[in-house]
């Protein structure tokens, strides 16, 4: 399920207008997730405060959105360009990979809700096809 | 049983009672079909499917779209026994439609995007988890009969 030359425009183009409200993005997303799927605290318990909306999760999300970000400028290579990230939560992260679906679910819905006119049918399979890609690449080291 | 907090049920009926059903139920469908191609195996009468446009422009999906929305009417109404309540329409989906359970999910999903682009901030993180746990025992429900 690749990317076609057309999803990747839509994608950076739509994250392109987002990137003023990226940082809004990433630490309301990260909060939705701790608040809709409980069990992903579990990654967080070095943290004094793991709950929806506290400063550590809203940090974390901002920077996890810095990442993403990073991905839309390796969008025609995600393997080789999130290789590093990927050893990371491979190795010392460990985080089962099925929580990167669960993210990109809350990003959606954030993105839905910030720009519910731009985020069309066509945006929403295209940016969900590129998380996706994304999540597979960060998965790529762990076995 | 399901345990439900005050909360959770208070927000799932305020919910329900606030959506336009004829907007929310034909958008979740649709982006269910767009973002997920493979979930248009099950419309093969429902006319032309074959790109974003041709099912944002066709009927037969706006009104299905509608009719799925208010199957999650018994739900609301009978939070404490929603299992119970989708037996036959599970067996239904299992037996006739023979639809993948999983596709319940996506559907799941979908609603709850079309749900933020209407009512933006005001669909707060809390709101969110209720909806997605009411969903979630539905899609659960609906996958019960399944053998």
């Amino acid at each position: 399920m690749s990317l076609s030359s057309k999803q990747k425009a839509t994608v950076k183009d739509f994250f392109s207008k987002m990137s003023t409200r990226s940082d809004d993005i990433g630490a309301e997303a990260l909060s939705r997730l701790v608040a809709v799927y409980p069990q992903t605290k579990s990654y967080f318990s070095h943290w004094k405060d793991a709950s929806p909306g506290s400063a550590p999760v809203r940090k974390h999300g901002i920077t996890i959105m810095g990442g993403v970000y990073d991905a839309v400028g390796k969008i025609d290579d995600l393997k080789g360009g999130l290789l590093s990230l990927s050893e990371l939560h491979a190795f010392m992260l460990r985080v089962d990979p099925v929580n990167f679906k669960l993210l990109a679910h809350c990003m959606l819905v954030c993105m839905s809700m910030i720009f519910p006119e731009e985020f069309t049918p066509q945006v929403h399979a295209a940016v969900d096809k590129f998380l996706a890609q994304l999540a597979l690449a960060l998965a790529e080291k762990y076995r | 049983m399901v345990e439900w907090t005050e909360f959770e049920r208070d927000t799932i009926k305020d919910i329900f009672s606030k959506i336009d059903y004829d907007v929310v139920g034909p958008a979740a469908l649709t982006r269910c079909l767009v973002v997920y191609p493979w979930t248009r195996r099950y419309f093969g009468n429902f006319g032309a499917l074959y790109n974003a446009e041709a099912i944002m422009g066709n009927e037969m999906v706006a009104n299905h779209g509608k009719k799925v929305l208010h199957g999650l009417d018994r739900a609301v109404k009978n939070m404490d026994h929603i299992k119970e309540s989708y037996c036959e329409l599970s067996q239904l989906h299992s037996d006739q439609f023979h639809v993948d359970p999983d596709n319940f999910r996506l559907l799941a999903d979908c609603l709850a995007i079309a749900i933020a682009t209407q009512w933006g901030s005001a669909f707060t993180p809390d709101i969110q988890a209720a909806f997605q746990k009411f969903l979630s025992v539905v899609v659960f429900s609906l996958g019960s009969q399944y053998h």
